[in-house]
C-alpha cells in the first residue's frame, strides 16, 4: 500500500497552542507540507505532514507533547471542475467512507494534492489506480 | 501457600483475643496517664481514671489523640519513658513547619520487626529470599521497617533505598531478587522502565512485593501484576503506631490483617466520634498496646474505611481493613455528596494503561457546586479521532455519574499542564468561597 505518514498532535484550544507547535517544528528545520486542525470546545488535534516524520515525532514527545502517527492516503486529483467529484465518487462506488480530508499547501503541476483518511484505504488505492488516478508515496512527499 | 509466621495470635480465637487486647489495654492506660502530662490532662477533663478503664468494652470512653498533638508536644512531649531508654526516632518531614517524631525503646523496635516479620511471611518471604528495598531509608518507616523484617527472617535484604532507577533494575536483575518493597507508584514505574530497557521480567526471579505508603487501587494492583508478572501485596502502616506492618495482606487479598495483639483498630463516625461496628464505613482509629516509648491512644488517622472480623480463608482471625477509601480532610462535599478522589482515579485507572494525571475543580456558580474533572491526555488514550476522544470523555463523565453520584464536567487537557510536586501530586482545587 502506498501510504504516507501523518503526525497528529493534541492541543488545547487557547490563544497560541498552534503558534506555540508550529514555531518548534520552524526552528528545528522541518517543513510543514500539509497541516489541518479538528476542534471542539475545549480542545483540537492539529494533522500535519512533515518532511522528516520520526525526527519530528521524538522532537515534539520530548518537548511533552502527545502526539500519534497514522496512515493517510495522498492522491493527485485533477485540478478542474468535478475533478475532486470523480475521485470521491470512485470511492463511495466502492462504499468506502471518507472520514476527513484535507488538500497540501502546494500542489504538483496541473494536479491538486489532496489527503484521505479513509474507512478502507487499501482498497480505496486500488479502485483509484484502475481509474488513472495517481497516488503519492512516502518517499516522493520526503523529495518535495 | 504462604505460612503464617505465629498461629498462636495471628490464628487467635476472637474472643481470647478481646481479653488479651483488654488486659493490654488496662496497662497502657495507666502507663500513659501516669507517663505522659497531656494525656492525663485529657482524661481528667472528662473525669476518667485510669481504673475506670478494666476491659476493651471500655475502650470507647478513652479521649482521642490526633497529629496536632505530636506537633504541639514536639519532640519528647509524648515519650511515656525516660529518653535514655528510647533507642530510635522515627519520624515524617511533615509538609508545613516542625516535623513529626515518634520514640521507640528496644522493645518497641522488636514490636515492630515482628509486626513485619509477619508482614512479609504473609506476602511470601523467608531464609531463601532476595528482598529489594526501595523505600527510602531515614527517618521515614518505610526502608528500615521493611529492611527490619526482612532481615528477621533471614532473607537477604538489598538496602536500596529510593531513587536511581538503571541502578534498581540492574541489582534486581543482576542479584536475583525474588520480593520487592516500593510505593506502588514506584512499582508501576519500575515495571515500565524494565519493559523500556527490553528486559522480559520472566527472565527476573521476581514473585512477590509489599506496596504501601500511599494509597493505591485495585486497578494499579492488575497494572503491576502485568507488568512485573507478580503477586502484588497492598501493606499498610503509621510512624505514629509503629511503621509498615500494622497491617498486611495475605494471600487471600480481601483487606489487610490488623497486628491485634499489638494495636487495636476501630471505626468512628467522623463528625461524632461514635464507635461504629464492623462493616461501616468511617474513620479509621487506632491504639497501640504493647508499645511504651511512645503509646498511642485511639489516635485519629484521618483515613476513611471499613473492617470486617469474619474469619479469613487464609485462616487468620485478625481484623481485615479495606483499602482506603479516602481521608476525612480530603473528602469533599459536593452538592451534598461526600466525593473521595480515590474514587475518581480509580476510574481514571481503569480507562487506560498508565495511570493519567488528573485535578479535580470545585466551584460554585450560582449557588450551584460545580466539579470539573481535567484529564491530561497521554499516548495511551490519544487517537487521530475526535469521536474516541470524546466516547473517552463521556465515559469518565458516565463512570463519574455511576460510581460517585454526581455530575462532572470532563475535560481533556494537554499534559504537562498540570502542577506536580515532588512528593505527593496536588490534586483537587477548591475554589469555592463558603
Amino acid at each position: 500500500m502506498t501510504s504516507v505518514k501523518q503526525v497528529s498532535v493534541f492541543l488545547e484550544n487557547r490563544k497560541g497552542s498552534l503558534a506555540a507547535v508550529c514555531a518548534l517544528l520552524g526552528e528545528s528545520g522541518f517543513n510543514i507540507l500539509a497541516l489541518s486542525i479538528a476542534e471542539i470546545d475545549t480542545y483540537g488535534i492539529c494533522r500535519v505532514i512533515l518532511s522528516d516524520t520520526d525526527a519530528a515525532v521524538k522532537l515534539l514527545r520530548d518537548k511533552g507533547y502527545t502526539v500519534r502517527v497514522t496512515e493517510v492516503l495522498v492522491v493527485c486529483v485533477p485540478d478542474r471542475p468535478s475533478g475532486l467529484a470523480d475521485v470521491l465518487a470512485i470511492i463511495e462506488k466502492e462504499d468506502i467512507s471518507v472520514e476527513y480530508l484535507y488538500s497540501f499547501v502546494r500542489n504538483s503541476g496541473f494536479d491538486a494534492l489532496l489527503i484521505f483518511r479513509l474507512s478502507d484505504s487499501e482498497r480505496a488505492e486500488l479502485a483509484l489506480k484502475r481509474n488513472c488516478i495517481k497516488i503519492i508515496g512516502q518517499k516522493q512527499i520526503e523529495e518535495m | 501457600m504462604a505460612k503464617i509466621r505465629d498461629p498462636r495470635f495471628e490464628c487467635m480465637d476472637r474472643e481470647e483475643l478481646r481479653k488479651l487486647q483488654g488486659e493490654r489495654l488496662v496497662s497502657t492506660v495507666k502507663h500513659e496517664y501516669e507517663n505522659v502530662a497531656l494525656y492525663r490532662q485529657r482524661m481528667d477533663e472528662k473525669g476518667i481514671k485510669p481504673e475506670d478503664i478494666r476491659g476493651l468494652d471500655d475502650l470507647r470512653y478513652l479521649p482521642f489523640m490526633e497529629k496536632t498533638d505530636l506537633r504541639d508536644t514536639f519532640p519528647y512531649g509524648l515519650f511515656a519513658v525516660p529518653t535514655k531508654d528510647i533507642v530510635r526516632i522515627q519520624g515524617s518531614s511533615g509538609t508545613t513547619g516542625k516535623p513529626i517524631v515518634s520514640g521507640y525503646t528496644a522493645g518497641d523496635i522488636d514490636i515492630w520487626t515482628e509486626m513485619m516479620a509477619r508482614t512479609m511471611t504473609a506476602e511470601g518471604v523467608d531464609e531463601n529470599s532476595v528482598v529489594q528495598v526501595c523505600y527510602g531509608y531515614g527517618l521515614f518507616t518505610g526502608g528500615l521497617g521493611a529492611h527490619q523484617g526482612a532481615t528477621k527472617l533471614g532473607a537477604l535484604t538489598i538496602p536500596m533505598s529510593s531513587g536511581n532507577t538503571q541502578r534498581q533494575i540492574m541489582m534486581m536483575h543482576d542479584l536475583g531478587v525474588t520480593h520487592l518493597c516500593c510505593t506502588p507508584s514506584y512499582a508501576l514505574y519500575l515495571g515500565e522502565s524494565i519493559r523500556e530497557a527490553g528486559i522480559d521480567p520472566k527472565e527476573m526471579k521476581l514473585k512477590n512485593g509489599s506496596f504501601g505508603a500511599e494509597p493505591w487501587t485495585e486497578e494499579m494492583r492488575v497494572r503491576i501484576e502485568e507488568l512485573l508478572g507478580i503477586n502484588a501485596y497492598d501493606i499498610y502502616g503509621l510512624t505514629e503506631i509503629a511503621g509498615p506492618g500494622v497491617s498486611y495482606e495475605c494471600e487471600a487479598k480481601r483487606g489487610m490483617h490488623v497486628n491485634e495483639d499489638h494495636v487495636i483498630p476501630e471505626i468512628i463516625n467522623p463528625i461524632t466520634g461514635e464507635q461504629l461496628p464492623y462493616g461501616e464505613k468511617g474513620e479509621l482509629v487506632f491504639t497501640t498496646i504493647t508499645k511504651r516509648g511512645m503509646p498511642m491512644l485511639r489516635y485519629r488517622t484521618h483515613d476513611i474505611c471499613r473492617l470486617h472480623d469474619e474469619k479469613c480463608d487464609c485462616g487468620r482471625t485478625f481484623v481485615r481493613m479495606e483499602r482506603l477509601m479516602g481521608r476525612t480532610d480530603d473528602m469533599l462535599i459536593i452538592r451534598g455528596v461526600n466525593v473521595f478522589p480515590s474514587q475518581i482515579e480509580g476510574i481514571l485507572a481503569g480507562t487506560q494503561d498508565v495511570m493519567p494525571h488528573y485535578m479535580l475543580i470545585v466551584d460554585r456558580v450560582n449557588s450551584q457546586d460545580t466539579l470539573e474533572v481535567q484529564v491530561e491526555v497521554t499516548d495511551a488514550i490519544f487517537t487521530d479521532s475526535l469521536g474516541r476522544l470524546e466516547a473517552t470523555k463521556r465515559y469518565i463523565g458516565e463512570q463519574i455519574k455511576s460510581v460517585v453520584g454526581i455530575k462532572a464536567t470532563v475535560n481533556l487537557v494537554a499534559p504537562h499542564t498540570m502542577p506536580r510536586s515532588e512528593g505527593k501530586a496536588k490534586h483537587i482545587i477548591d475554589r469555592r468561597k463558603l
